[in-house]
């Protein structure tokens, strides 16, 4: 692929150039700086790139949404980082935004508005699902993936707090791999452990971890890959393979990773 | 005899309705101790919610069979209480089966249809009961759930054991009432045998007509006056749900799960400290950030709190008390209501006002430990049948501990401190965020990330 030139414009870029992207790459901080997250992120800008999206992203302009912030009550620092952002956003006339973090969506989304944001948040499951739909992402042989059992871990960001079930199941179809279901999964979906704060403290003291719990219901499906949708569902599924010792057997991938594998990116 | 009759039973209306009429008042005034919050948009939408939710009971059913039994105590709840209607006249006017008259041969199938719901409340409170105390329901466990131990065990089994009492007086009442009827008894004119309780006939057979109508009329007295005390019992407790499931649901959150409720109250100070606004005399400060006791809670939190019925299945759905932390949402709302109870007693006895007991809500019912242990998954929120939110009381709590006491784990502080810092969780620079893109320049992108 070492002739493709990947390109990663900037919303600063773009206004320079008076051009105006379709959809704003919201990378979020996992995206930015989480060594295994980046990777998503890259994978997430290959597809962009071979669908024709003109993009761009905020680059250095971008600021965490504040979600840990508020979760974990410190409305202050939420709200002091979501101003800037919306001063950012509607500096650039942003109106539509993809993010492949379900906690960033759920912020950019339901809770900038009170604030005075107001965009079409998408998260890139969705956006995802809209590529394959509309034939700009095409998924041709499906010989990776063949065979291949895939599960895929709800995120409570995407699932219960906005209803998003379906879209991610979707694009996991398009890979002609053998769907299988954890038995808790959808509405009834198991937390990983990280939301709300979590992932930024040690647990209360209990009996076990809740992405043990989680990991041994994924591993219970048999399957080799588990798909997940969210930075910190990744951090705590991909511990939860190596706690159990599955790192050979059984790999932890995002949507993006699997739709770029698929493609060859 | 008759008037002595119809004077201790008006006498015992008076009694009930009085009583209820004082908790209803305790009750509506605590609720109102909340915060105002609006939750009147949209009323189509809201009344398919509580029609769906509440008069269809859409969740319950989530598990077909428990359903099904918790659906027929339902129904005959609500149906069998036109009879009471029935055995109310009766009791005042001192007749008997007043509608028996007009109705001619259709009160006979009335009856009939009544005493089938009867049948099918008999049995599925036997089956709870028989879950409750021999299957061992893990949910139910105090051993395992420290917030079932002593009174809300017992109050889950009284009222099995009530609806079980009323049920069996209802139907052999209506048997003896049958006998009576065959044996011409004066004050027993001729309804006919009813569905179900011909078959308890044979309980009766041989009895003498003095003590026929002793059983009848005891039957009857108990029933009915089972029905009063139950009214009153209700309101203290967990039983509360059956009326209250119907606002609960109709005024329950519409946005979705996710969205936390803003603060405007920070808004213009953050503001003001962006500089995007000046200074205009002095803004109001709050005097408290979130939650510390249940008046800071809104109206709607501390009706969710009386509207719980303890099922549990909040608790059974939860992450961190699944993996054994102390939180427990169950027991969250059921804290929220013993203090809003305790609350109410104190302004009972202090002519309506509260007095400070140095005590709240957070401290003294709900510990740090376990408003800390929650992810935020809405997996309570998703499983409550009568769609309470645990959640949005744990976050306003947190909200408190974290801002107005300064008091949160170490590591989020530092985690507050990089984000007012690099404006990221972690501790990185924020000139380095877009680095990642330098990755893509290479040609094998995918196994050359930099290390931090």
């Amino acid at each position: 692929m070492s002739e493709t030139a990947y390109r990663v414009p900037t919303m600063a870029e773009m206004a320079a150039n008076n051009e105006t992207p379709e959809v704003l790459f919201w990378v979020g901080c996992a995206g930015s700086f989480d060594d295994r997250y980046k990777k998503v992120t890259v994978a997430f800008v290959k597809i962009l790139n071979s669908a024709g999206v003109k993009f761009a992203v905020l680059g250095t302009e971008e600021s965490c949404t504040g979600d840990p912030a508020r979760r974990a009550g410190n409305e202050f620092t939420f709200q002091m980082l979501a101003m800037s952002n919306i001063q950012v956003l509607d500096m650039y006339n942003v109106e539509k935004i993809v993010t492949a973090c379900p906690h960033c969506f759920n912020t950019l989304k339901n809770e900038y508005p009170a604030l005075g944001g107001n965009y079409e948040v998408l998260h890139h499951s969705e956006y995802l699902q809209q590529l394959i739909d509309a034939g700009r992402v095409r998924l041709q042989g499906g010989e990776v993936f063949k065979g291949k059992k895939i599960t895929f871990h709800d995120s409570c960001y995407l699932g219960r707090a906005n209803d998003v079930y379906e879209a991610p199941r979707h694009v996991l179809e398009a890979l002609d791999a053998d769907l299988v279901e954890m038995k808790r999964c959808r509405t009834k979906g198991l937390c990983c452990g990280a939301g709300g704060g979590q992932m930024f403290k040690e647990p209360e003291p209990g009996k076990k971890d809740v992405n043990i719990e989680r990991i041994e219901e994924a591993l219970q499906t048999g399957a080799d890959t588990i798909a997940v949708a969210c930075p910190f569902c990744m951090v705590m599924m991909t511990d939860g393979v190596k706690n159990k010792e599955k790192e050979q057997s059984v790999k932890v991938y995002d949507l993006a990773e699997l739709i770029a594998q698929a493609k060859g990116l | 005899m008759a008037i002595v009759q119809q004077i201790i039973f008006i006498a015992a209306l008076g009694v009930t309705a009085w009583l209820i009429f004082q908790r209803i008042g305790i009750i509506g005034k605590t609720i109102r101790l909340g915060k105002d919050e609006d939750r009147t948009d949209q009323p189509g939408r809201r009344l398919s919610i509580m029609m769906r939710v509440a008069f269809g009971q859409k969740k319950m059913f989530d598990r077909p069979l428990i359903g099904f039994l918790h659906f027929a105590v339902y129904a005959g709840f609500i149906l069998i209480n036109i009879e009471v209607l029935e055995i109310v006249l009766d009791g005042i006017l001192g007749t008997h089966r007043i509608f028996a008259g007009p109705l001619g041969g259709f009160y006979r199938i009335l009856i009939g249809f009544f005493e089938l719901l009867a049948l099918g409340v008999l049995v599925s409170c036997t089956i709870f009961l028989i879950r409750r105390s021999v299957l061992k329901v893990e949910r139910f466990q105090p051993a395992r759930h420290r917030e079932m131990n002593g009174w809300p065990q017992l109050d889950g089994k009284l009222i099995l054991v009530f609806e079980i009492v009323l049920m069996i007086a209802i139907l052999t009442m209506n048997a003896a009432d049958s006998a009576l009827q065959n044996l011409g008894s004066a004050h027993y004119p001729p309804a006919g045998e009813f569905l179900v309780s011909q078959w308890l006939k044979p309980l009766v057979s041989g009895w003498s007509e003095n003590a026929l109508i002793a059983y009848e009329r005891i039957a009857w007295w108990i029933h009915i006056l089972g029905i009063f005390v139950f009214a009153v019992y209700l309101t203290y407790s967990k039983h509360l749900h059956i009326a209250l499931a119907f606002p609960n649901t109709y005024f329950s959150r519409l946005e979705p799960k996710g969205e936390m409720k803003n603060m405007p109250e920070i808004t213009q100070e953050v503001k003001i400290m962006l500089g995007l606004e000046t200074q205009t005399g002095d803004a109001a400060v709050p005097e408290r950030f979130g939650a510390k006791d249940v008046a800071d809670l809104s109206w709607k939190n501390l009706m969710d709190a009386y509207s719980c019925t303890e099922c549990g299945r909040c608790t059974t759905a939860c992450p961190a008390n699944i993996t054994g932390k102390k939180l427990s949402p169950r027991k969250i709302m059921m804290d929220t209501r013993d203090r809003l109870e305790d609350v109410g007693r104190i302004m009972l006895a202090n002519k309506g006002e509260f007095v400070n007991d140095n005590k709240s809500l957070l401290g003294d019912y709900i510990i740090e430990e376990e408003i800390l242990a929650c992810t935020t998954c809405n997996a309570c929120v998703q499983e409550c049948p009568v769609l309470i939110n645990p959640l949005d009381i744990i976050l306003q709590l947190r909200r408190h501990k974290v801002m107005d006491e300064a008091h949160a784990p170490g590591s989020w502080n530092m985690m507050f401190q990089n984000l007012d810092t690099n404006q990221a969780p972690w501790k990185f620079s924020p000139g380095d965020r877009f680095n990642w893109a330098s990755a893509l320049a290479d040609s094998d992108a995918g196994n050359n990330s930099t290390q931090s």
